[in-house]
């Protein structure tokens, strides 16, 4: 029982972190239209500053901000510069420029930070773990990571949902003609939501850095299950992204702790176990498969 | 007066030339090794430190020039497998080097070796060609794969560790890695848990140990994997209650440095390190660093140990690559090497010391690896008795 507490609180904070990516990456895919391959390298982008940051000046705290800032503007300057250019393409070619971008990203930091991996430690404040219940250390940094992804979640909630951002936000990703007829600066607001989603992705970077390897290409390491979560979710909803990383968070560390166990009743250890992990590895993807049969746009398609 | 001085120069360079063609045509040596992905610091590792062994013999090994060509295979077997072939047919390279991952290693040599080319491992030693499938023009100059394993497999046994869980990646190298490191420790193994290639938040993972109450674990998960898992086990509370066992690929000198305080504690095996006193060892260290600023990998050791093995056999042959004669020279390994005693098995893979190492916090609070002591002895790999050469 406590055993199962444990293992839904670590697929909560696996949810959650998805979440950060995904809610950028379903915006942007929603309400511009273009796939952004080059999502996971904000990811990174965020990670790197915050290391570099925190390693310049010994706090998380400031790294944090380090982080924001870097991810959004480098965002917004992507936008800019490239993403604007591909809102009239077709998606190969979007495909192809962003994966450009990611050899672009990948290489400037090979060049201008080195390949080997950076340290970046949990702030003193947040190390250490809480006792859950008897036997149930939960680690502090862990539950902090899952307080902020909530916030996030309330807050873009409201954004999306009491404010004219989020109204025309909402507009753009259903009826985007229909909002530039009415003389909304569609270019603006545009910037805006990339920027938004840069920020976001910077966010999750950041916060996973004291708790993964900060390092070139974990960027796309995260990309491939963020995609699953936004075409479970519906493609530019954020709630359908909150609901897609729910489930997929959920999935993936409930069958890694427990496909292996639950084999065990009718196989051998050994081959319960490789085929328990086999069977962990492809069920996010099972579930994606299964959802999609039942409705093809998605649980929550944006204008659906 | 101008005109006077051109005419000089030139007559100048063309003796310059002729004096180099004289001389000798260098030896070319093809260096494929993976500069991108997360894997990416471990060849920069090993292509650096090849490179600055040719560099402190003045562009020579073994008193042989040396000519490399240099490419990353980006950790794709068909990106290595081209490669290779451009260079064994547009640039006529006959002797290669530089890959550090088996799947490329398995995709990529076979090639090299049906067209008479001769590959020295500085890294991967998968048993796929260790065994009955060794060829005499493949060396090892690292170890087999699974030497590593085994190496961690014996500390666990000589730690005491009674009940342990085994983790790794699910694909061949990680089921290897269990299977080498349970070859050595002879003690219970509770539960083996295999983890998703691109996994990086392992808390599911944590949990399950902490309900299988081992005495210690032994994971496989090199690079940034390794980086994360060890973070995250500090961090679930677990480090002070359960030992960890790694072998070298799990904890080196750069997942030392980005884990920092997380490390300390963890047993580790390897086959070289930092502080070894042989003079051999520290003059490369001294020299690594003061070309590159950082601290040599255990990878970096191996390619620096590779360069060593290639000039030594390029001296005695003159510079050929006369298969035979090559070959002579080669198993011979008359050259001191940064982790000492070092011999060829007749399977071509080595037979060399273990040691166990472990994380400390140095005097400039910085984390480093500290030798403790001897694991194993000349040890050898299991598959040397099916090799008939």
């Amino acid at each position: 029982m406590q055993l199962l507490f444990e293992q839904l609180l670590n697929g909560l904070q696996l949810s959650l972190t998805l979440f950060l990516l995904a809610a950028g990456l379903t915006l942007v895919f929603g309400i511009m239209g273009v796939i952004n391959l080059a999502h996971g390298s904000l990811y990174m982008l965020g990670a790197y500053a915050g290391a570099l940051a925190a390693a310049k000046f010994g706090s998380f705290w400031l790294a944090l901000p380090a982080a924001l800032i870097a991810a959004g503007l480098i965002g917004a300057a992507m936008e800019w510069l490239v993403v604007r250019r591909l809102y009239a393409l077709d998606h190969l070619s979007q495909v192809l420029a962003t994966f450009g971008l990611i050899l672009f990203f990948n290489g400037t930091i090979a060049w201008g930070v080195g390949r080997a991996p950076l340290q970046m430690d949990t702030p003193a404040l947040l190390s250490g773990f809480v006792q859950l219940g008897p036997g149930l250390p939960y680690p502090t940094y862990r539950l902090a990571v899952m307080g902020v992804g909530v916030l996030v979640a309330l807050g873009l909630w409201y954004v999306i949902a009491r404010t004219k951002l989020g109204m025309l936000i909402r507009a753009g990703s259903d009826k985007r003609e229909m909002v530039a007829a009415l003389g909304v600066n569609i270019a603006g607001l545009f910037t805006l939501v990339f920027g938004l989603g840069a920020l976001l992705a910077g966010l999750a970077g950041v916060l996973v850095g004291p708790i993964r390897s900060v390092q070139i290409g974990m960027g796309e390491q995260v990309l491939i299950t963020t995609f699953v979560v936004i075409v479970v979710g519906g493609i530019g909803s954020i709630r359908g992204a909150f609901v897609g990383a729910l489930l997929i968070g959920m999935c993936d560390t409930l069958s890694r702790a427990y496909a292996p166990m639950l084999l065990k009743m009718w196989l051998t250890g050994a081959l319960a176990d490789g085929l328990g992990a086999a069977l962990s590895s492809i069920m996010i993807y099972l579930v994606m498969a299964v959802v999609l049969v039942v409705r093809p746009r998605g649980l929550f398609p944006a204008g659906g | 007066m101008r005109l006077k001085t051109l005419a000089l120069a030139s007559a100048a360079l063309f003796a310059l030339n002729a004096g180099a063609h004289a001389q000798q045509a260098p030896v070319k040596l093809g260096i494929l090794t993976t500069l991108s992905t997360p894997g990416g610091y471990i060849g920069e590792d090993v292509r650096d430190a090849i490179l600055l062994a040719i560099e402190e013999e003045g562009g020579k090994l073994g008193g042989i020039p040396v000519q490399t060509l240099i490419e990353d295979d980006k950790l794709k077997p068909g990106d290595g497998k081209q490669i290779i072939e451009k260079w064994l047919e547009t640039d006529k390279v006959k002797l290669f080097t530089g890959i550090i991952f088996s799947n490329v290693t398995i995709a990529t040599v076979p090639t090299i070796l049906e067209s008479g080319g001769i590959f020295v491992s500085p890294n991967a030693g998968p048993s796929n060609f260790a065994g009955k499938a060794c060829h005499k023009n493949y060396y090892v100059a690292s170890w087999q794969n699974d030497n590593l394993h085994e190496s961690a497999g014996a500390l666990a046994k000589k730690l005491g560790y009674k009940k342990m869980v085994l983790l790794a990646p699910n694909y061949p190298a990680g089921k290897d890695a269990l299977t080498g490191f349970k070859r050595m420790y002879g003690g219970e193994v509770v539960e083996e848990i295999f983890t998703g290639l691109d996994q990086s938040d392992f808390s599911a993972e944590m949990a399950r140990i902490r309900a299988a109450k081992p005495d210690a674990v032994f994971q496989f998960h090199p690079g940034g994997q390794g980086i994360g898992f060890i973070k995250q086990w500090a961090q679930s509370g677990l480090k002070d209650q359960i030992g960890m066992v790694v072998a070298a690929p799990s904890m080196e000198q750069r997942i030392a440095a980005a884990t920092g305080d997380a490390a300390i504690g963890i047993a580790a095996t390897a086959h070289w390190n930092t502080d070894f006193k042989n003079p051999e060892s520290q003059a490369f260290v001294k020299g690594f660093m003061a070309k590159y600023n950082r601290v040599p990998t255990v990878y970096a050791s191996q390619g620096y140990d590779t360069a060593k093995l290639i000039g030594a056999a390029l001296k005695a042959t003159g510079g050929k690559l006369d298969e035979d004669a090559f070959r002579t020279a080669m198993l011979k390994a008359d050259v001191k090497l940064t982790r000492g005693a070092f011999k060829f098995n007749n399977n071509q893979h080595p037979i060399q010391d273990w040691y166990e190492v472990k994380a400390v916090k140095g005097a400039d609070g910085k984390v480093a690896l500290e030798t403790v002591g001897k694991v194993l002895e000349n040890h050898k790999d299991a598959y040397a008795q099916d090799c008939k050469l």
